[in-house]
């Protein structure tokens, strides 16, 4: 295989609680630290490993965002992805834009595989990859937990609510990764040196001829209920006594 | 008016309950007609057992022998093509329904809602973000089908007592043959099934093993409950994936949740959210987990546990 495009999102860090505003106009994002979406180093990570493996020649990370998303570009870079595309959008794109950003970059880039993660850790839509394949018209192996190629297949094990999946799929395809895929390496210090020499093309969203999708619109933002902090027992028999209060037993 | 399209989801001849959930969902938008489609190899049972849930005026029984196995990229062409005239599509927020729904919303050129929480009109609706710490009024664009994916957790199961017309169609869909099943490594269970059960049974990285994890489902058997895990005691490889709950596992709703040597992540709360009682049992008293529990008992599982157990069986 020749290419492997990765999805690399700027996203909140994971272990940031966020607060919604208090106008219920979005949630703060100001001095947060943010990240690569978890799934997405992930999915970089797999990549990695198959061109290390000999089986892909090239391992092009691609985000959607601001000039800020750079530094999350520059991070995949250091961790030997071979060279970045930032398409640039001041505002956050809905995922049926991003699907057709990745299809008018695979109509560029011409990849054997199109790696994802199965869901952005900020609007936890869970949708981008699955939108990709079907407008690519190829299969799409969501959920991802084993990758194994084999010439123009790959057998992916899934997970799903009742346990694992196997399928085999046909090359090209889209693959959006779970947590448990692989643990991706650390970046080092040298690596990040690196990094800034390898190459990093902006190219800005209206240059790709992509229509933009209807995005949901977004009318307001409200914290979850809290739940109420409840009661502390001493011992087994204070517990089985509150959750007989409770009619648990 | 709206015209709804519910995908049901089953398995080994029977329909999935969050097909009836996704149902009490629907229920929820005005002036509406609910119909139901299944695809199958062969779906008749399945169509009149979704012919007697409540609100359902007719169930749409599409049999195709690529339908064994329910895989999204073979079932998406299928319902795009019954699409027409449907208002609204929706599918269950399960691993079935996030692997197909957005196939089918970009094959009809539209952004899917992920996760509906509440109904606050025909377009308008709120999900969770943020790993559920925010919740997110959407409304969809009015011209355009609405196709989303239902939080099954939000919605209790629809009743029976419905009686509708059950139509065999067939379709003229493209199937892919890109995409094969090969097969399902599914850990053969007889305890309650994780997201239906009234009652839930979680151990965390704190059992430290497989072994000590018996102790766990021994409990769960006084309780009759389901069990379930932290991400941390399924990495570590003392379950399977398929007992994972929050954010990246199961969503759950039990009337009772008891989680054990779990430390209570945002990202495991999650999935607990809407429990009736969360009961915690952890060794120390800051873990985050008793932030959220209505009943709190701090010490060391390895004792509270067998005697928790003995004191129920007892
Ligand atoms: C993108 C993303 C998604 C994730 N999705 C999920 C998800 O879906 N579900 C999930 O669970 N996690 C998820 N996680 C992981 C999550 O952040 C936590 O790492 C995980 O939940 C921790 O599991 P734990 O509570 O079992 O382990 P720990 O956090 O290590 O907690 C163990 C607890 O056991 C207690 N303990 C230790 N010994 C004893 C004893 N003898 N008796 C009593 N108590 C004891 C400790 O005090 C501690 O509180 C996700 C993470 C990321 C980044
Ligand atoms: N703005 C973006 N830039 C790069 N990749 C993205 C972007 N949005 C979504 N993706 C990819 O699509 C996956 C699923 O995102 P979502 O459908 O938004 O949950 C992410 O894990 C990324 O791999």
């Amino acid at each position: 295989m020749d290419k492997i495009l990765v999805g690399l999102k700027r996203v909140v860090d994971y272990n940031v609680r966020v607060r919604v505003r208090s106008d219920g106009s979005g949630v703060d994002t100001d001095g947060v630290k943010m990240s690569i979406n978890p799934f997405d180093e992930i999915a970089l990570e797999e990549a990695l490993r198959i061109k290390e493996r000999g089986e892909a020649s090239e391992v092009i990370v691609v985000s959607i965002g601001t000039a800020d998303a750079q530094q999350q570009l520059r991070t995949g870079l250091a961790m030997g992805a071979d060279r970045a595309i930032l398409v640039e959008s001041d505002t956050a794109v809905d995922p049926l834009t991003g699907a057709r950003v990745f299809r008018a970059l695979i109509d560029r880039e011409n990849p054997g595989l199109v790696i994802l993660g199965k869901q952005a850790i900020d609007d936890d839509n869970n949708q981008t990859g699955q939108m990709l394949a079907a407008l690519w018209e190829r299969p799409q192996a969501t959920f991802a937990s084993k990758l194994e190629l084999n010439g123009d297949k790959a057998t992916v094990t899934r997970e799903v609510d009742v346990g694992l999946e196997v399928i085999e799929i046909d090359l090209p395809a889209v693959i959006t990764t779970d947590l448990r895929l692989n643990e991706p390496r650390y970046v080092k210090l040298p690596d990040i040196m690196k990094a800034k020499k390898k190459p990093l093309d902006l190219i800005p969203l209206g240059d790709l001829g992509v229509t933009a999708a209807m995005p949901m619109k977004q009318v307001n933002f409200e914290p979850p209920e809290d739940r109420q902090k409840g009661i502390m027992v001493d011992d087994v028999a204070g517990l089985v006594a509150a959750l007989k209060e409770k009619g648990l037993l | 008016m709206s015209k709804i399209l519910i995908i049901a989801e089953h398995a080994e001849g029977s329909v999935n309950p969050c097909t009836a959930k996704c149902l009490s969902c629907a229920a929820n938008i005005p002036d509406a007609e609910i119909h139901v489609a299944v695809f199958a190899v062969d779906g008749a049972t399945l169509a009149s057992e979704i012919a007697t849930l409540a609100s359902v005026s007719t169930v749409i029984q599409i049999d195709n022998p690529a339908n064994a196995n329910s895989m999204g990229a073979i079932v998406a062409p299928q319902i795009v093509a019954i699409a027409d005239g449907y208002t609204h599509i929706f599918g269950p927020s399960t691993t079935f329904g996030k692997d197909l729904m957005p196939r089918v919303a970009a094959l009809l050129g539209v952004n899917q809602i992920s996760d509906v929480m509440a109904v606050l009109g025909s377009h308008s609706f709120k999900r969770p973000i943020y790993a559920g710490n925010a919740i997110l009024t959407v409304e969809a664009p009015a011209d355009l089908p609405v196709v989303a994916t239902v939080r099954t957790a939000s919605y209790q199961e629809a009743d029976n007592g419905g009686n509708a017309t059950i139509e065999i169609r067939t379709v003229a869909a493209d199937i892919p043959e890109h995409t094969r099943f090969i097969e399902l490594q599914a850990g053969a269970s007889d305890r309650p099934d994780l997201q239906t059960a009234a009652k839930v049974i979680s151990g965390g990285r704190a059992l430290a093993s497989a072994e000590n994890f018996e102790i766990i489902f021994k409990l769960a058997d006084a309780f009759g409950a389901g069990v379930g895990a932290s991400r941390a005691a399924v990495d570590a490889g003392y379950v399977p994936n398929e007992m994972q709950v929050g954010q990246t596992g199961k969503i759950i709703a039990p009337d009772l949740y008891v989680a054990i040597g779990i430390s209570g992540a945002i990202q495991h709360l999650t999935g607990i959210k809407d429990a009736g009682t969360i009961v915690a049992i952890n060794k120390d008293a800051e873990a985050p987990i008793f932030e959220v529990a209505d009943i709190g008992l701090v010490g060391d599982l390895f004792t509270i546990v067998p005697e928790l157990e003995a004191a129920i069986s007892g």
